[in-house]
């Protein structure tokens, strides 16, 4: 008798628990496209846009034997994606504690 | 000692190294095969992947086209690097928590199809064939040049060598080579560029010493560009491609970047989720050592050469010009018979012709370094080349191994069988691409192009989707891919090779060069997609399921054999 009763409320626990992590699993996702349409845009913008849609408007300022514009585009570009990389690692690795999706280093 | 026993004693001893390692590494299981065991460490990969990705092309050719076009070189660049963001954001993690072991097998099961897996395997081997003979071609390249062996001699040297770690050890044989080969390849490429940035500049770091003054304060940019427009070519750092061409070569190039299965695969040899996000790292700041240094050293040789010989009389060059005029790569006409040298942008009047790869391979002559170093650049060169070949060559071996016999032909194949099979067909391989290398087809240069144009236009919506969307299903990813691919092969045959009536640059669509057409066929390929995708059936629960999985980094476990 005691067993059959108990049933419905595991199942209740259960049901709360799956979706308790589904919400958790979708917050996770949603951190990270934000993450990711930021550090994209800033991609974009140090390449497509500095380096090559306003290049001449930027080419107008000097620094030191650099124009500015041709200074992004075989310079600056590269140095900010290796930052945008790092930054990811970062922001992830952060995430990925705060959600306990982690993996430890125990192998 | 001279030059050639110099460049013998290097390339002696760097060839010993990668043998040793290779026998201390070889692939015992399809595991360690495939992706090294599963458990290389993200510097290691990092710089792996470095030495994969930067080829002949990156280390012996691309300083030199840059120095070539300016600021239009600026392409390869931001292109070749600029990749590898896409690659750390959108694929590598998701890709190694799903842990297979090559690209057909994400794109086979995220698409619950044998259809898609076959279209993804023809791309990688055609975009790795590609590559490879190329690489090839550069080992006999610096075997011809540097130590005066004929080119099928020095093709054969490097396919013995490649063939030997490459069959032996694997993935995990090639991993730890190509770290060495990294090694060896940033060595040799930045001695020469510190030694001649501290002769023109005083400064020691080549990034900043090529936009500062000489002697007499003038910027090096600005006296190269005074030199350009006295010469009548088109000025350095404004370059001549239209605005829209730029762009959409940079984006090409990218995209296909990320989209290359050798590199890709790099990405399941890590332990988990995060380190492969860490390797990406690795991997660009291992790389941008490299590609910040390029644009430097065009700038240092491109004015090193006008100074040398423009309106200097033929009989007082130097030795070096001499030398590289027996290779050919120099070549000089006495048009107007004057005993000077011409060296301008109109056709009629120039009398010198000067081959882009000089500028890397002859640079520490032209700077009057010590022997040593010009050999280093053989030694570097032969490694960069190597190491891609290698890489490529088992992204060929497993798609026919794994993915072709294991996962379509054959299911039932034992371990053991699949890995004679993988190791068969890296021989078979090797083969082929020394036979190409030995006797390049014309077409190849127009190729290599095409293999990042393919990429983009194949792989990179049709994964992108397939992890980002849900409800990508297997009709929209299939047409994508085919429609994608045949626009790029249309476009390239056309505009390359004349097929379908030909055409020439004014027929271009909007203006767009083939190598940059490679970003619309990839528009192409995701708007197929997305549309078709609306009207059919939405995938299966249990790869939805799979998608959502590969979003949560935790329990990627090693990469497994189904």
């Amino acid at each position: 008798m005691c067993k059959v009763s108990f049933l419905p409320f595991f199942i209740l626990q259960l049901n709360i628990l799956v979706s308790y992590l589904k919400k958790e699993m979708q917050a996770y996702w949603k951190q990270n496209l934000k993450y990711l349409i930021i550090l994209l845009i800033v991609w974009f913008t140090v390449s497509f846009g500095a380096g090559i849609l306003f290049v001449d408007q930027l080419n107008v300022i000097k620094i030191g034997g650099f124009k500015l514009g041709f200074w992004f585009a075989q310079q600056g570009a590269i140095y900010t994606f290796v930052i945008l990389i790092l930054v990811y690692i970062k922001l992830m690795n952060k995430l990925d504690k705060k959600y306990g999706f982690h993996e430890e280093d125990n192998l | 000692m001279s030059i050639q026993i110099w460049t013998w004693i290097l390339v002696g001893v760097t060839f010993s190294l990668y043998i040793g390692i290779a026998i201390w590494s070889r692939a015992g299981s399809t595991k360690e095969f495939y992706v090294a065991g599963g458990g290389v460490s993200p510097l290691a990969n990092g710089l792996a992947t470095a030495a994969d990705w930067m080829s002949a092309a990156s280390f012996i050719s691309m300083a030199g086209i840059i120095s070539f076009e300016g600021y239009d070189g600026s392409v390869y660049l931001m292109g070749w690097t600029g990749g590898y963001v896409l690659l750390a954001l959108l694929l590598a993690p998701y890709l190694r928590k799903f842990g297979k072991f090559t690209v057909p097998d994400f794109i086979g099961d995220r698409y619950y199809s044998n259809t898609a897996r076959s279209v993804a395997v023809f791309c990688a081997l055609l975009v790795s064939f590609t590559y490879v003979a190329g690489q090839m071609q550069g080992v006999g390249i610096v075997f011809s040049r540097f130590l005066e062996v004929d080119i099928t001699t020095g093709v054969i040297i490097g396919m013995v060598i490649v063939l030997f770690y490459a069959v032996l050890g694997g993935m995990k044989g090639i991993t730890y080579t190509q770290v060495a080969q990294y090694c060896v390849l940033i060595f040799a490429f930045m001695v020469p560029a510190i030694f001649i940035s501290i002769q023109m500049t005083g400064h020691f770091i080549p990034q900043l010493g090529f936009g500062s003054a000489d002697e007499n304060g003038i910027y090096l940019l600005d006296k190269l560009d005074g030199l350009h427009k006295d010469l009548g070519f088109s000025s350095y750092t404004t370059g001549s491609k239209s605005k829209l061409d730029v762009f959409c070569i940079t984006a090409a190039l990218m995209v296909g970047t990320a989209g290359l299965p050798h590199v890709i695969v790099r990405f399941f040899t890590v332990k988990k989720v995060a380190d492969a996000r860490k390797s990406a790292g690795w991997a660009l700041l291992f790389i941008a050592i490299l590609y910040t240094t390029a644009p430097a050293i065009s700038v240092f040789s491109r004015t090193n050469l006008i100074e040398t010989v423009s309106d200097k009389k033929y009989a007082d060059m130097p030795e070096w010009f001499k030398k590289w005029e027996t290779t050919g790569l120099i070549t000089f006409i006495d048009k107007n018979q004057d005993q000077v040298i011409q060296y301008v942008a109109n056709k009629e009047l120039n009398e010198l012709e000067v081959n882009r790869d000089i500028m890397v391979l002859a640079n520490p002559e032209i700077a009057g370094l010590p022997n040593w170093v010009i050999a280093l650049v053989a030694a570097g060169g032969l490694a960069a080349a190597l190491s891609t070949a290698a890489g490529l060559l088992l992204v060929i071996s497993s798609s026919v191994a794994h993915d072709l016999i294991k996962r379509m032909i054959n299911p039932k194949i034992s371990e053991k069988g699949e890995l004679i099979a993988a190791r068969a067909a890296a021989v078979v391989a090797v083969c082929v691409a020394g036979y190409f290398g030995i006797n390049p087809p014309g077409f190849v240069a127009a190729v290599v192009a095409l293999a990042f144009g393919l990429a983009a236009a194949s792989f990179f919506p049709a994964i992108v989707l397939g992890i980002f969307s849900k409800k990508m299903n297997k009709q929209g990813a299939i047409s994508g891919m085919i429609i994608g691919i045949l626009l790029m092969l249309f476009y390239m045959t056309k505009f390359k090779f004349g097929w379908w009536f030909g055409g020439t640059k004014e027929d271009w669509w909007f203006g767009i060069s083939p190598e940059g057409f490679g970003s619309i066929a990839m528009m192409a390929n995701f708007i197929v997609s997305i549309i078709v995708s609306k009207f059919t059936p939405d995938p299966p629960k249990e790869v939805q399921e799979i998608v959502e999985n590969i979003r949560i980094p935790s329990g990627a476990g090693a990469a497994h054999n189904h």
